[in-house]
């Protein structure tokens, strides 16, 4: 996945939410970004998990801890409470059974932070009205025959999961189209047409 | 080579050409077997000078061929040390910079108490006499070693294949002495297939007339087809088919025509006898079938009650696995399935597989990609621990 500035962004939000010295599995780590970012500027007992193994092999070139695999199976070899956050980047809409990942990370972190692009941005929701075409944008830069996304969801969807799965929303971002957090004072439908990406920090 | 050729006697055995720290009936080593060895000695190599914290020891685990001669050139064959590709000054493991201990491990043939030393109750090789050697006997022997050096915790540990399982069993073992530990192409237990080889390895040393019953060299004889066959038939398994083809295909040895008979028409046959002759001039047969039954013992989840988990509960030690893709000697699932286990621990742990097409031997060469792995792990323990850039 490209690394665009809005993404950018979106992992300054998601560091913001973690405190210096935490326990962090960061799954989907792609090139280690937001890893070398917290343990840089936080400190943070930072672990990887990365499917594709060039990311993997570059990140522990680059003295990251991480290990190979897939959200999909893996995160059941890790123990209850085991970090005090679990962040799923970017990445909960490739994979193949986001409710049953999403209830991993409420088990194996204190917290989750999920981070996501909403499909119900006026964009996204104008591209296939009008063109009767599924959307490309920034954020979700691929054709829909070629994508490793196979599981969007809007934030209204994404806040019904969380209802399931009795996970507590303790913060929620939207971000708009140029990477800023839209007034916390808004409505969830407003965040639902406004925002491009959303960031939740959960607990169970 | 000379030296074993010579007087069909292993004077490496006993007054190795490297330093040896001797042991006496006051300090015996605990053997699995349920007896102990003693008195016993280990031979070791080091390189680069331990700092005054002591807390830049790297300790280098060998293979099941291996020796202690890791970055020196090696007093039996002549050749370079078996990973002076990696270890060495300015080199990715930096003897400048770190302090590298390598010994030969209990049951070899290069100075460390093993079947082809004098024992002292008879003053003739010990042959099988020797109890069986365990993979945690070898690393309960490396343990007196660093307690020599006086060395509180090791700052990395690292090898591949048996070496590997060294490192894995000091990690489990005493996780309080290992900051970091680095297995390579290894497993937390020895596969059926792979004792399989290793079974086909040890009955053609047997089955040589010269082996005598193990007491071969009261004869001043050594079973050099046996031990040739069994490291043929071994050298197959360190390589890939992939690589094989590569390098062989089906090439003829300095001919033009198949000659209908058994000669070496094939250079893979010539490599292969090449490979088994040359190995004779430099191991003994005995410590082959002491090495290599040492591997078949280990078991580490067998140790903790089956669950692997458990071997590593509450470490804090930074592991980085390694694995190859074409190794099918020990096959990537191994190294996942520790992992695994080391995340069911909670263990810091990094992965790497990297994709060659060179097989099991592969940590032993110059592999960018391991290179690169060892680097970045390395480094950032390094940093973890102190010890600057």
């Amino acid at each position: 996945m490209s690394v665009n500035d809005t993404q950018r962004v979106d992992l300054e939000v998601v560091a913001n939410l973690i405190p210096s010295q935490s326990r962090v599995l960061d799954v989907g780590s792609g090139d280690g970004s937001l890893l070398e970012l917290l343990q840089d500027t936080k400190q943070v007992d930072g672990r990887g998990l990365e499917l594709s193994q060039r990311g993997v092999n570059e990140c522990v070139a680059r003295g990251l801890s991480v290990i190979q695999g897939d959200a999909d199976k893996d995160l059941e070899f890790y123990p209850d409470k085991g970090f005090d956050f679990v962040v799923l980047s970017q990445t909960l809409q490739a994979t193949r059974n986001p409710k049953l990942v999403l209830d991993e990370l409420l088990r194996i972190g204190e917290r989750a932070i999920v981070s996501f692009p909403n499909f119900g941005h006026w964009r996204v929701r104008l591209s296939l009205f009008v063109q009767g075409r599924m959307p490309v944008t920034k954020d979700l830069p691929y054709s829909w025959y070629d994508t490793p996304n196979i599981h969007f969801c809007t934030i209204r969807d994404f806040v019904n999961l969380c209802d399931e799965l009795g996970a507590t929303v303790e913060k929620a971002t939207a971000l708009d189209a140029n990477g800023q957090k839209i007034g916390l004072s808004m409505p969830w439908w407003f965040w639902n047409f406004f925002g491009q990406q959303a960031v939740f920090l959960l607990r169970r | 080579m000379a030296v074993l050729r010579a007087g069909k006697t292993n004077n490496e055995a006993d007054q190795p050409s490297s330093p040896v720290l001797r042991f006496g009936p006051d300090k015996p080593l605990k053997l699995d077997a349920g007896s102990v060895l003693s008195p016993f000695q280990i031979a070791y190599q080091t390189y680069g000078t331990l700092n005054d914290a002591r807390s830049n020891a790297i300790l280098v685990c060998h293979a099941l061929t291996g020796d202690q001669h890791v970055a020196n050139t090696n007093p039996v064959t002549g050749k370079p040390g078996w990973w002076e590709v990696l270890i060495g000054p300015g080199k990715i493991i930096d003897t400048n910079r770190f302090f590298i201990i390598c010994s030969n491990v209990i049951g070899g043939c290069l100075g460390s108490t093993g079947p082809a030393s004098t024992n002292p109750a008879t003053g003739k090789p010990y042959g099988l006499d020797l109890p069986i050697i365990t993979i945690p006997d070898m690393v309960r022997a490396q343990l007196m070693l660093v307690d020599h050096f006086g060395i509180e915790k090791l700052f990395c540990v690292l090898g591949g294949s048996m070496g590997g399982m060294q490192v894995l069993e000091w990690a489990s073992s005493y996780p309080e002495r290992v900051f970091s530990a680095l297995p390579i192409a290894t497993g937390a237990r020895h596969s059926s297939q792979n004792i399989a080889f290793h079974e086909v390895g040890r009955q053609a040393v047997m089955a040589d007339p010269e082996w005598h019953g193990g007491k071969y060299f009261d004869y001043g004889k050594r079973p050099e087809k046996g031990l040739a066959v069994a490291r043929m038939a071994a050298h197959i398994t360190y390589l890939s088919e992939a690589a094989l083809h590569r390098k062989f295909g089906r090439n003829l040895q300095d001919r033009d025509a198949l000659t209908f008979g058994f000669d070496a028409d094939f250079q893979i046959e010539s490599y292969l006898r090449h490979q088994g002759m040359t190995f004779v001039d430099r191991f003994d047969a005995n410590s082959y079938l002491y090495m290599t039954r040492a591997m078949d013992y280990f078991d580490l989840a067998a140790d903790h009650g089956g669950r692997l988990a458990d071997a590593f509960a509450g470490t804090k030690t930074r592991f980085c696995l390694v694995s190859f893709t074409s190794d099918w000697l020990f096959p990537t699932e191994e190294s996942r399935s520790i992992v695994h286990a080391l995340n069911a621990a909670g263990a810091s742990v990094s992965f790497v597989e990297i994709e060659t097409d060179r097989g099991h031997d592969a940590f032993l060469l110059d592999e960018p990609e391991l290179f690169a792995a060892i680097n970045g792990f390395i480094g950032s323990a390094a940093r973890a621990r102190g010890l600057g850039a």
